[in-house]
This record gives structure tokens, sequence and C-alpha cells, in this order.
């Protein structure tokens, strides 16, 4: 490889010349193993962490008395059912009333102009998020992230309720 | 060129951490959040879509001090070799009864072995005792808290999540970091 440039010996008597060695090396090899090695550690090093959402839930009351009461006009629960599907319905749930629920799904044209549009009739609107049983994290994570999208910051994670369930075997869903 | 691939090959060498293999295959949901994870003094709980829940530690120094005290609480007692296992593995998912056991296993062994996850059940809850006691040694060995990280795959079901959370939530711990992708970007082979 090492190219030595060797002059042929001319073999007419005279003086014997030292041979002229040139002194270039060939690289190649070693090139090779550093482009080896800088490819191995590029590849295996973590470079970026994980991108997080902060949650966070509501330090639990000490006493009942300091919760205040949610307004029903200020209500707005989203219910993330199975098969990214998300019914919401506006108001308080009980007994007597049984607000109408609809269904939309996670797009852009959904669930987040439902919200934005809320947000604007009603600027201290509070979603409530209740999860069912067969919906999955991911869908979580999606109606937690368009609370992040559309800016609205009062919202809260909540377990399904029985009267929920109800509501939706009620309305067929 | 050739100084510079040389710079680059020390730049690498040095600043390398060789990622542990995860012991859970976990397909994060994606979202726009751009903040991300700290760099240490992470305590990540893997949720996977068969409702098992992992546990894991990235301090190594917090976590021989970790294990003392969970075997102390359950009565279950450690020996060396297998104190120097679990600094080594990333995150494990067997009732504290069956750590030894798991620990003894090669690390091949172990890939094979079926972990069942750590039980979160009310009348055994180990993942508390597994928070609670991180926490406090993390706290020892740092002097201050560790952060929560909730690892679930896309298709976990919410109740196993809620459930997770409730129970930190009964010790206290009310600010949760979920794992996501970033929003529009395929994950990258290596994270």
């Amino acid at each position: 490889m090492a190219e030595i440039q060797q002059k042929a010996d001319s073999g007419k008597g005279g003086k014997k010349r030292a041979k002229k060695m040139s002194t270039r090396m060939d690289m190649t090899p070693m090139v090779d193993l550093a482009f080896l090695l800088l490819t191995f550690f590029m590849l295996t090093t973590t470079f970026s962490k994980p991108t997080v959402m902060q949650l966070n839930m509501p330090v639990k009351p000490k006493d009942q008395t300091e919760q205040t009461e949610l307004k029903a006009s200020d209500a707005f629960t989203v219910l993330l059912g199975e098969n990214n599907k998300v019914y919401y319905y506006d108001g308080l749930l009980d007994y007597q009333t049984k607000p109408e629920l609809q269904t939309t799904d996670y797009s852009a044209n959904g669930i987040r102009k439902i919200i934005l549009d809320r947000k604007q009739r009603n600027p201290g609107v509070v979603v409530m998020i209740k999860p069912e049983e067969k919906s999955t994290y991911k869908n979580m994570v999606d109606i937690l992230d368009e609370m992040s999208i559309t800016g609205q910051k009062k919202y809260a994670l909540m377990s399904i309720s029985d009267l929920d369930k109800g509501l939706l075997t009620d309305s067929g869903k | 060129m050739v100084d510079l691939a040389f710079l680059l090959v020390t730049f690498f060498m040095l600043t390398t951490k060789f990622a542990p293999a995860e012991e859970l295959v976990v397909d994060t949901p994606a979202s726009v959040s751009e903040l991300r994870l700290p760099e240490s003094h992470v305590i990540m709980i893997s949720i996977d879509k068969d409702k098992r829940v992992f546990f894991g530690m990235d301090d190594l120094k917090a976590k021989a001090d970790l294990l003392s005290r969970v075997g102390q609480q359950y009565g279950v007692s450690f020996n060396t070799d297998q104190n120097k296992k679990f600094t080594s593995i990333a995150s494990f998912g067997v009732p504290v009864q069956q750590l030894p056991g798991l620990l003894d296993l090669e690390t091949e062994q172990r890939k094979e072995f079926k972990q069942g996850g750590i039980p979160i059940d009310s009348t055994n809850n180990q993942l508390s005792a597994w928070v609670k006691a991180a926490q406090s040694a993390s706290y020892a060995a740092f002097g201050k808290p560790a952060y929560i990280a909730i690892r679930g795959d896309g298709a976990a079901d919410v109740p196993t999540v809620l459930r997770v959370i409730k129970l930190l939530q009964d010790d206290n711990i009310n600010s949760f970091n979920l794992i996501t992708d970033l929003e529009g970007k395929p994950s990258v082979a290596g994270n």
C-alpha cells in the first residue's frame, strides 16, 4: 500500500546510493478506522432526551369545605370513549338534567374547534376530562395536548362517574 | 479532515453514556410539548399495553440504597452480586419477592423471562413503596427528590394509568411528567 519509490539499481558499478524513501504514508486504513469509530459513537450516543408533558394534579384538599362549587354555566365535560371517539356536553349532569351528548373526534376540526368556541363564549369555562375505561392512554395524552394547544388553563382530569356512564349508554354510544 | 474526524471521535467517546437496554418496549404517544426530560434524577414508571407496570431509576448512586430500603421493608435480602446487577438494569417489573431470582438470571435469560409487572393492588401496593423509597434514597444522596416520569404506551388503558397517578397522589406527589414523542416527528432510533 505505502508508496515506496525504489530506484532500480542500475548495476553499472559506481557508488551505492542510499535508497530514497518517501515520507508520505498511506493513511487510508487509519481514516477508515476513525470514521468507523465516529459512526459507532454517533449512533450509540443518546443525544436528545425524550420530551415530556407536564401534568399537575390538584393537591388533595384537607377538608371539603374549602372546595368551591362549580357553576353549571362554566362546566364543559369531555368524555373519552373507545375507538378514538370524543363525547362532550355542556353544563353539569345530575339526576334531573340530562344534557345532550354530542360526538366528535381528535382532529383539528373536532374537539379543538369546540373547545376554542367554548372559550370564546365563556373565558371562565372549566373543562372536565373523563376518560372512559376503554379509552387508551393515547387519547388521554391527546386531549391534554389539546388543552395546551388551545391554551385552556382550567381543566381537570377525573375518573368517569356512573352518571356519565349512564348518559353514554342512554345515548346509545 | 482526519483531524476533525478524530476530534469528533474523541468528543463522542467522552460524551457518550451508554443507554441501558430498556426491558419494556413502550410506544409513547405524541404531543406538541417541547419540554425535555431532565438529564438525571428521574424515576421512570413505565406502563405497557398489557397493564404491566415497570419501575426504573437512573441514579446509580441512589439505587443500592433504594434496594436495601425496599428489601428491608419487605424482608427480602440481596447479596452483593444482586446489588451490582440491580444498578445495571434500567427497569424491572416483578414483585420484590421475585426480584432476587430475576437478578440471578444472566442478561440473556432475563430478556427471555416474562416479567409480570409490579403489583399495584390496594392489598399489595409495591409501587408506592418503591417510589417512596426512591424519593428518600434520592433525598439522602442528592438532597432533592427525583422527578417522576410516566412512560405509558399509547395503547395502554386509562384506568391503569389513572390508578398509578392516584397511588402517587396518595403519597402527595402531584406533579408528573408524561413522556411523549414530539408531534410530527417520527421517533429516532437510539432514543
